[in-house]
């Protein structure tokens, strides 16, 4: 039993080392972007918010934020809406080919973002659609659709199967029973998936960095100053893109997991 | 149990299949099979032209170059896939046995926040971390060791997988270890079976799926990523997606940049399938 003790402790040390590791670089890059050294290293240099300054007032960083922004908003929108689409037909439907339809659904997370990158590039310089801030919304959306539609299928696995049939003989037609029972249903898991790919469009640079041309995003601007040296205001510009994200993220999580427990609500 | 055949489609059905089937035919699927078709065009004056022509695949496949990044790319992809199980296994192994319920849910809860967070930020802050006169660096001094090179080494971009591929990593193995049967566990401690032997005859088997799913999902972004291998890693050599970096960014030679990506692709499907063929093979004694 001693021996059991002893098991547990080593093991929940190591489980907290594992974290301290996933979550180092975060808090280094918040811890950092406060510190005056421009190479930081132990003990730490003085408290300044210079970084800050320096990247706020740099008009290119608002420029991308301000893209940034109108892509994540815009990609979460039809992202969700194609999510939604698909969710719910994989709920109702049994139909030839389906299989196809849910490989073509979910497959899209599973191609490493750089070929993506290069395929999506070619595609849309043929049709001159490169390089465009509408170019990034594109590529975005066929990313974030697979997210969108595993949240929002989640929440209709909770959906009472009979809950659309009783609507019908009730009167109420296919579309009205859609507006009425089913999008409020999964009204909680449509407002997370709006936050998670808004949270995944903010932060990919990969397929940004190659589509957006002149057009850049805040990770493509990120990776731009990373390319030329060491610039703690990358730690400035990561930490308020941090707050941005995890913001989207915890609202998101918040109503997926709540709602898990109580399906009768809602 | 939640889908029900229907009859006939109408066009209520129609127009809930539509939208995907449209918008990932044409911005997934095309660009996807746009990408094999330009593997065959030329390059002529830094403009791509229409063709049809084995130049490029002969070209790249012919060259040392591409077959040295080709397997330093795949040996780099698996380690780190080895690298994350094991490092990963002793907490999944926590999370799903020793914790409570509460504790595992809010460790899941923390796990996810990463995939959302900016991975070049969290890179930088690495790079930062592992220089040379570094956070690590300055703490091993006190110690009286070091410096120790640790940026621009294998060691460095395997810090960089570790960063993309550890918390899905526990995520995915948390998950298979909590679903198996407790009871067969118990009994064969109850057989006499020791602690170690039990993870390795009874639990790794009984996950073994789910265990494999989580390492194909590591060698899948650790072989497409190139951030690590090039922030960490110094990029030298460089690997087959600094390579496509590298021919398309530079030289406009997106061809041949296509020429590397299918060969990826093609590799990452033999790699998935057979891991997965592996993992639902009947179990023999």
């Amino acid at each position: 039993m001693k021996d059991d003790k002893l098991l547990r402790w080593v093991l929940t040390f190591y489980t907290a080392l594992v974290f301290l590791f996933v979550f180092a670089p975060i808090a280094a890059s918040l811890v950092f972007s406060f510190n005056s050294d421009r190479f930081p290293t132990i003990p730490l240099g003085s408290f300044t918010t210079d970084w800050y300054v320096k990247a706020f007032s740099n008009p290119e960083v608002w420029d991308a934020a301000l893209r940034s922004l109108i892509v994540s908003s815009v990609t979460a929108v039809i992202a969700t809406a194609i999510g939604f689409s698909a969710a719910y037909t994989d709920y109702r439907y049994d139909f030839v080919g389906k299989k196809a339809f849910l490989i073509l659904s979910l497959l899209p997370p599973t191609i490493p973002l750089i070929i993506l990158a290069l395929a999506m590039l070619g595609w849309l310089s043929m049709f001159n659609a490169s390089g465009m801030t509408i170019s990034i919304i594109i590529a975005h959306t066929v990313l974030c659709a697979p997210f969108a539609m595993a949240v929002i299928r989640l929440r209709l696995n909770q959906m009472d199967p009979n809950l659309e049939p009783a609507a019908w003989n009730l009167g109420a037609s296919e579309w009205v029973t859609m507006k009425s029972v089913v999008i409020p249903f999964t009204l909680p898991s449509i407002i997370a998936s709006l936050c998670l790919t808004a949270a995944v469009s903010f932060d990919e640079f990969a397929v940004a960095w190659f589509v957006s041309g002149l057009n850049k995003t805040v990770p493509v601007v990120i990776l731009e100053i990373l390319t030329g040296n060491i610039d703690p205001q990358v730690n400035a510009i990561g930490t308020a893109v941090f707050l941005v994200s995890i913001t989207l993220v915890v609202i998101a999580q918040v109503l997926v997991l709540r709602p898990a427990k109580k399906p009768e609500a809602a | 149990m939640t889908t029900r055949p229907t009859t006939k489609p109408d066009t209520y059905a129609i127009a809930w299949r539509l939208p995907l089937i449209i918008w990932q035919g044409l911005f997934f699927v095309g660009p996807l099979l746009f990408m094999v078709a330009m593997s065959f065009f030329l390059v002529k004056n830094y403009r791509m032209e229409v063709a049809f022509q084995f130049s490029n695949w002969q070209r790249m496949l012919s060259k040392d170059f591409f077959w040295d990044a080709y397997f330093f790319t795949l040996w780099l992809a698996l380690l780190a896939t080895i690298i994350t199980s094991l490092v990963a296994f002793p907490a999944s192994y926590f999370l799903a046995f020793k914790a409570s319920e509460r504790l595992r849910r809010w460790a899941i809860f923390f796990l996810i926040i990463p995939f959302f967070t900016s991975y070049l930020v969290r890179i930088f802050a690495w790079q930062v971390i592992l220089a040379q006169s570094g956070v690590i660096n300055a703490g091993l001094s006190y110690l009286g060791l070091g410096p120790w090179q640790m940026l621009n080494t294998q060691f460095g971009t395997m810090v960089g997988y570790l960063v993309l591929c550890l918390p899905l990593a526990v995520i995915l193995q948390t998950f298979s270890l909590a679903n198996i049967d407790k009871r067969l566990v118990e009994a064969a401690h109850n057989l006499g079976c020791g602690r170690l032997r039990t993870v390795f005859t009874v639990v790794i088997p009984l996950a073994k799926t789910g265990l494999v799913v989580a390492a194909v999902f590591c060698f899948i972004l650790s072989f497409g990523d190139f951030v690590a291998p090039y922030y960490l890693g110094g990029s030298k050599p460089p690997t087959l997606s600094i390579m496509i970096v590298d021919t398309s960014k530079s030289g406009q030679q997106w061809p041949r940049a296509a020429v590397v990506a299918i060969t990826m692709i093609l590799t990452l499907l033999v790699v998935a399938f057979s891991a997965i063929g592996f993992a639902y093979r009947k179990r023999g004694k």
